[in-house]
């Protein structure tokens, strides 16, 4: 593996070494007081963050600080990019200063691919930290994580992705993922929020939440990304109200005893809680939202290593 | 386990260096060797040494020697596994591994004598990097080596307390050890260099 761009064409062996690493990293440093590995000293890793982020860029610093590796944050706020500089010349200027993987975040879809072409040359590792509506690969492999974890495997459970598809670029990766992974995904959203070409990806589509619930081993809440529904003229019309939504699309108590009892809640955060999910839910057993970020260092821990452990891996 | 008498006729270019029983009985001799060494027996059970294989053929060969000594000493002393792939110094030369288990003793390794247990004694970073891994993990009172074959070429000043068999060998020669838990018989064989058969 050389860049980390999609889990659209991962494949289901490179996909689960990455999970087992994570899971061997995990069982590794668990109750450790010192939760350092020498395995990427001398490795540097930039973020290159052009949206604001919290537990993505944290995770992936604690994650290259655990495995020794230099990690050095850039981000476009505090950066030349507020001079002018493309996307293009940042990269080149990170590459040349010595950057051995760059992790990127950036509003357009398909920025991380572009990245990876431009930096072929210099041999910079690409991680892709979420573009756009389009990818979000480590947070889909942090959900497997957290799913194999609770249910033992992903194959053949049956998960609902409930929300905001439309701009999620976490239900994308995580589509491609979990079907590669085995699983069977319905999505339950309202038709404005859901993709053009739904009807192409590898899922059941669903409007009624309820009739849903009884039957999935695993529902992963989405955020609605109020601040990219940007195409709905004046009133930003993908949904009637906030109340609405909550009322078809939000998990309340009430929705939570209609799924079985081993069923897992997910929600990628950060959480609207009253509106996609109630207190009492995020809060419950069967959430489990701090487990996905705790996963999360241990999954781009696992990352890291595939792409940096070894200089001469091919692409 | 393997019922084929020794010296039995190997795959071109291999020759038998030990044989079933022969790893058997070395086996049962390091685990003398190492009562003997730790005066194990003497002391409450917290003072026991702990046994850690390296994957992978050190894991089953640690859980061996540490059911013998507990057939002759009466306590078998704790056992696990340390993987070290995480602190290889030649992981950027080769492509990333999968990860192997470790698993330490509840009781963990502080104070305690730890035996790291491998196969084959080699050039010696293994065990460095084994070395390094332990010191993450805790503050053993004294470390030894056991090992089941020494074949020299030291690369780092490290030497074994308990060889089950030094066999010199040429650089260019190979050791496989084979054990029934992973590989369906027990047997050491020396591989002939690349290209040559004798």
């Amino acid at each position: 593996m050389k860049h980390l761009l999609a889990t659209d064409g991962l494949d289901a062996a490179t996909a689960t070494a990455v999970l087992d690493t994570a899971d061997e990293l995990k069982h590794t440093l668990l109750g450790r007081e010192v939760k350092k590995l020498p395995t990427l000293r001398g490795r540097t890793v930039i973020t290159l963050f052009y949206e604001n982020s919290t537990r993505t860029r944290v995770s992936f610093e604690i994650a290259g600080k655990w495995m020794s590796a230099d990690v050095i944050n850039v981000s476009a706020s505090s950066s030349s990019v507020n001079k002018g500089e493309s996307l293009r010349d940042t990269a080149l200027t990170l590459a040349a200063a010595g950057a051995d993987c760059m992790i990127v975040r950036h509003p357009a879809s398909g920025a991380a691919h572009r990245l990876s072409g431009w930096l072929a040359e210099a041999g910079t590792s690409v991680v892709n930290a979420g573009d756009g509506t389009h990818e979000h690969p480590t947070q889909a492999l942090l959900d497997a994580a957290t799913l194999r974890e609770r249910l033992g495997s992903l194959q053949d459970r049956r998960i609902a992705i409930v929300g905001d598809v439309l701009h999620s670029r976490v239900a994308r990766s995580n589509i491609h993922l979990l079907t590669t992974l085995g699983a069977e995904v319905v999505l339950v959203a309202p038709p404005t929020l859901l993709p053009v070409g739904v009807d192409k990806l590898p899922v059941t589509v669903s409007h009624d939440l309820d009739a849903e619930l009884p039957a999935v081993d695993a529902v992963m809440m989405l955020r609605v990304q109020a601040e990219r529904m940007t195409g709905g003229g004046p009133g930003q019309s993908f949904f009637p109200s906030a109340r609405e939504y909550s009322i078809s699309y939000g998990l309340s108590e009430r929705r939570q005893a209609l799924l079985p009892e081993h069923a897992v809640v997910l929600h990628p955060g950060p959480m609207l809680r009253g509106m996609e999910i109630a207190h009492a839910v995020a809060d419950s057993p069967a959430s489990a939202v701090t487990e996905q970020v705790r996963n999360g260092v241990h999954v781009r821990m696992a990352v890291l290593y595939h792409l940096l452990a070894s200089e001469g891996a091919a692409a | 386990m393997s019922s084929r008498p020794r010296g039995a006729a190997e795959p071109a270019g291999q020759r038998e260096l030990l044989s079933a029983g022969d790893v058997a009985r070395t086996i049962a001799r390091m685990a003398h060797q190492v009562i003997e060494k730790t005066a194990l027996g003497a002391g409450p059970p917290e003072k026991h040494p702990v046994l850690l294989g390296i994957p992978t053929r050190g894991t089953p060969l640690a859980a061996r020697l540490a059911a013998r000594i507990g057939e002759f000493a009466g306590a078998e002393p704790p056992h696990g596994a340390l993987d070290i792939t995480l602190y290889r110094d030649d992981l950027r030369r080769r492509p990333p591994r999968a990860l192997e288990q470790t698993q330490l003793p509840a009781a963990g390794i502080d104070d305690r004598v730890v035996i790291l247990v491998d196969d084959v004694l080699f050039s010696g970073r293994t065990i460095g990097a084994a070395l390094d891994a332990l010191r993450d993990h805790g503050r053993p009172r004294a470390v030894q080596l056991a090992v089941l074959v020494d074949r020299g070429h030291r690369e780092l000043p490290i030497r074994a307390d308990y060889v089950g068999k030094n066999v010199p060998t040429a650089r260019a020669e190979g050791v496989s050890v084979l054990l029934s838990e992973t590989d369906g018989r027990d047997a050491v064989l020396l591989r002939a260099p690349e290209g040559e058969t004798r």
